[in-house]
């Protein structure tokens, strides 16, 4: 089936066409307004195109509406196979999560704000599709960047190290901007009209709402915090402690899956407690369960906390406190917690809760 | 035609989507794959990727926690 045609979009006129098939581009998708419209303007010039979105692992849709049951009731969606059936084509799907590593540990030109390496990231992500260019046939690569949108990645001086140092030549074509920039290849080989394309710059987002709303485009993701968690502060300290606390810098998958998860303590410098907030994220902490330390209060309701590091008895004592604080015999005089140690050790403390004056702020991550 | 089996089993989205289109690109259209996941996210997934490569779905079943979607591959796949 075309879904292209199916959707009502316009194909190329071949009469109008030099070549006898349509060019093809490759759109970065990320779920987001800007790549949304950069595909669909360059699809109403008669250009196959196809997406490509790249999954770091640091995603921010996805798994918090998976793990958290008070985000149950919000409707689940991939927003980039969202956008990929608004404009009816095909979007391939990366994993990268091994590759990104080396962007977030090593970046060349450094972070923003927190731990988010945008340039660099920016720079991975369209040598990847420059490279599923090659292999598939595409003739050239589509982002929905704007010039001035972002503080690191989308400013004039960061985009042409973006050409330069992904390898990608000048068949990159940033249609929302393209006439604040030199012609690329696209535009000088008359595959695409530079006429038809956009002179956007800036942080505002007036002009591409009024570009969506031309086009019918209603439910489009919000921008709101960006769509990466390395931007969030707070997930930055975590994983800023986490390499503080091995010595070095490095994290497989489960640790940052971790880090999205709970709340994480550091009452000791030697462990942390990662605890459940809600149903959710307990059941979600149950799978992890065999990897950790765990705790649980037995006696009253309350969250499972995962042990992160070497804990003695005086320690395990404190921790099992903290839980009984976040459980629901917070007020009681003793809550019994059960403590699994690695290697499966099984039993059951009674301990006084800690008074909330006793949990400290600085053991928050 | 064969019938193939993924695990996708305790992989939150969209890593059961990226398994199922590694998974059908090693197969013929007409093929089966299911898909064995426990992400509801999938639910809404894996049928939204199967729309835009031509792919269907052929049924849907739940047991537990664990959700099989069974994707029927399209004559697209190339």
């Amino acid at each position: 089936m075309d879904l292209a045609v199916e959707s009502g979009f316009r194909r190329p006129d071949r009469d109008s066409c030099s070549m006898a098939e349509p060019r093809k581009a490759v759109a970065l998708i990320s779920g987001g307004l800007d790549s949304l419209l950069a595909a669909r303007v360059i699809l109403d010039q008669g250009v196959h195109v196809e997406g490509i979105n790249f999954y770091t692992g640091f995603c921010v849709e996805g798994h918090t509406q998976a793990i958290r049951k008070n985000a149950s009731a919000r409707p689940k969606r991939n927003n980039a196979l969202w956008v990929a059936e608004q404009l009816g084509i095909r979007l391939h799907i990366a994993d990268v999560i091994e590759e990104y590593k080396d962007v977030v540990i090593n970046p060349r030109h450094g972070y923003g704000a927190h731990l988010n390496p945008c340039l660099d990231c920016k720079i991975f992500m369209v040598r990847k599709a420059r490279q599923w260019m090659d292999v598939k046939g595409f003739d050239f690569i589509i982002t929905g960047e704007v010039i001035g949108q972002r503080p690191m990645s989308q400013r004039r001086d960061t985009m042409s190290v973006v050409v330069r140092d992904s390898g990608v030549d000048d068949r990159l074509l940033r249609p929302l901007c393209a006439k604040n920039l030199a012609p690329t290849f696209p535009e000088r080989e008359g595959w695409v009209d530079r006429e038809q394309l956009h002179g956007f710059s800036g942080r505002s987002r007036a002009p591409q709402m009024k570009l969506a709303a031309a086009y019918g485009f209603t439910d489009y993701a919000q921008p709101a915090g960006g769509c990466c968690f390395l931007t969030d502060k707070q997930y930055a300290v975590k994983l800023a402690d986490l390499w503080a606390t091995r010595g070095q810098r490095r994290y497989e998958f489960d640790d940052i899956m971790l880090l999205k998860v709970g709340r994480h303590l550091r009452p000791r410098p030697h462990f942390k407690l990662i605890v459940g907030r809600e149903e959710g994220e307990n059941h979600f902490l149950e799978g992890y369960r065999k990897q950790f330390t765990h705790l649980k209060p037995v006696t009253h309701s309350g969250p499972l906390a995962l042990l992160e590091g070497e804990a003695d008895e005086n320690d395990l004592t404190l921790a099992a406190r903290l839980v009984a604080r976040f459980s629901q015999g917070r007020d009681a005089e003793h809550v019994g917690v059960e403590i699994v140690e690695q290697g499966n050790r099984s039993r059951v403390i009674q301990v006084a809760p800690l008074p909330s004056g006793a949990v400290r702020d600085e053991w928050y991550l | 035609m064969t019938c193939e089996v993924l695990d996708a089993r305790n992989l939150l989205c969209p890593l059961p989507v990226i398994r199922t289109q590694d998974a059908v690109q090693q197969l013929k259209a007409g093929d089966l794959l299911r898909v064995i996941c426990t992400d509801p996210g999938a639910l809404h997934d894996i049928p939204a990727w199967c729309r835009v490569h031509g792919h269907h779905i052929a049924g849907v079943e739940r047991k537990d926690r664990d959700i099989t979607i069974t994707v029927e591959v399209g004559e697209s796949n190339a």
